[in-house]
């Protein structure tokens, strides 16, 4: 793998720090006007989630993480994994519910996804931006309160629960930002 | 700006031409505005471009603007009066808020508990260590305060302007020395913080050639142990000095960086006219 000094950190690039792969979010560069550079390093761990910031000095490097984002294709859940398929080679993978974690909400079987694969196996799962869903239960809605642009809850076929403005019912389907878990529209068809 | 040797500090890098000589392009006019108060030339300024090498960031860029000035048989105290009333003409300060002003020690010790001039360097370390999420063990004195100073104080000082005094003697550059109330050895530096953000910095000059010639094979020494390339002797300006520097304290400011904090700039960028040089 190649090594990367901390001029060449940016955004996204994926290193390896203390044995787990890291994504950098943000790099900046800090210089008292006579002393020693550094880089102020925000990054995220891949294994852990967990999100934490490092101070290097300037020039020092870093190995590369062999991890990539895949467009894969969602397949399905047989109960214990959700299975994906990468739509050229028709290659599959399988990635456990660590794995797949909150996303799991916002999957739906044929559906478009980013994989990201750490030494080629699942490492995280994220969801399309937007995605559309069906509700599947919410109160009914009560006439002449759109106005007033109240929400109430609404859940989807994949269990994500959002808040729905009041006209909606159930059996329609809805377009939600998977980022935010709000949502955005009804579903134009 | 271009010269045939360049600034020795450690941790500046000048940019140098592909040329048969070799020139370097300033990182600061200072040792030239040096060469010419030597001369007799009374106090000056300068007001032009500085480039460094490889400092580029949110605030930073190769190519600046700085502002720098001389006043001869002024003290640093004096000086530092004289910026406040530059940074009032220009807008960037209030006469009637005024400014605040703290010695390095004072700064230092009122965040960290730690006495930075005479405090262990192993407690030091382990709070540079722990602050950078780093090893810090084999890390001098001086990175240690500055990432100390990065990561813990200059995100805890006030709005406003800030006069910092009194460096650690082994942060003095091209500052005479001193000893302070405590008894400790300090640099007659200071910096000058705009809402928090480094704007100026400052010495009481010294004057005495053989202690400024030590410190440049010093800074070579360094600049060699860590790989980097030295830098050629400024004989021109080691004779000046010698054959005397007045006594005077000079400034220099980032231009770019008041530009930045006057106009709410994130970015040096933003108050760049070209991107693409």
């Amino acid at each position: 793998m190649a090594t990367y000094s901390t001029n060449e950190f940016r955004s996204g690039l994926k290193i390896m720090l203390d044995g787990d792969p890291c994504s950098i979010l943000e790099n900046e560069f800090v210089k008292p006007g006579k002393g020693q550079a550094f880089n102020r390093v925000r990054m995220r761990n891949l294994n852990t989630g967990r999100v934490w910031e490092r101070t290097f000095k300037s020039g020092e490097s870093l190995e590369g993480a062999d991890v990539m984002d895949r467009d894969m294709q969602y397949l399905y859940n047989d109960g214990e994994f959700w299975h994906f398929m990468e739509p050229e080679s028709f290659e599959q993978h399988q990635a456990d519910k660590a794995t797949v974690g909150d996303t799991a909400l916002w999957l739906c079987e044929q559906e478009n996804c980013v994989v990201t694969l750490y030494n080629g196996a699942p490492l995280a799962v994220a969801a399309a931006n937007h995605v559309e869903l069906e509700i599947v239960q919410t109160d009914p809605g009560l006439k002449g309160d759109t106005a007033q642009g109240g929400t109430k809850p609404a859940t989807l076929t994949t269990g994500a629960v959002v808040k729905v403005p009041l006209f909606l019912n159930e059996g329609e389907i809805i377009r939600v930002d998977t980022r935010t878990g709000e949502y955005l529209s009804r579903a134009k068809d | 700006m271009l010269g045939l040797t360049g600034a020795s500090d450690v941790h500046i890098d000048c940019l140098q031409l592909a040329d048969a000589d070799a020139r370097y392009l300033q990182s600061s006019p200072e040792y030239y505005m040096k060469r010419l108060l030597a001369a007799g030339i009374g106090s000056l300024y300068y007001l032009g471009k500085a480039f460094r090498q490889g400092e580029l960031g949110q605030r930073h860029h190769p190519e600046f603007t700085m502002l720098e000035w001389y006043r001869v048989d002024w003290d640093e105290h004096r000086l530092m009066g004289e910026v406040f009333d530059l940074l009032v003409e220009v807008g960037a300060a209030d006469s009637a808020e005024g400014y605040s002003k703290k010695s390095y020690r004072e700064l230092f010790q009122t965040e960290t508990g730690i006495d930075p001039h005479g405090g262990e360097l192993n407690t030091l370390r382990a709070l540079a260590g722990q602050l950078a999420d780093r090893d810090c063990s084999q890390d001098d004195r001086a990175t240690c305060l500055d990432l100390i100073f990065s990561l813990r104080i200059e995100p805890s000082l006030p709005n406003g302007i800030l006069f910092v005094h009194d460096y650690p003697a082994c942060q003095a550059a091209l500052a005479d020395i001193s000893v302070d109330a405590c008894g400790a050895t300090i640099a007659r530096r200071f910096e000058v913080f705009y809402d928090r953000m480094e704007l100026c910095n400052g010495y009481y000059e010294l004057a005495d050639a053989a202690e400024l010639s030590k410190r440049f094979e010093q800074d070579n020494i360094q600049r060699h142990g860590l790989g980097k390339p030295t830098v050629p002797l400024d004989r021109k300006l080691l004779g000046a000095i010698e054959a005397g520097l007045p006594p005077c304290a000079g400034v220099a400011l980032g231009v770019d960086r008041l530009l930045m904090q006057m106009l709410g700039a994130r970015n040096i960028g933003e108050v760049l006219i070209f991107l693409d040089i």
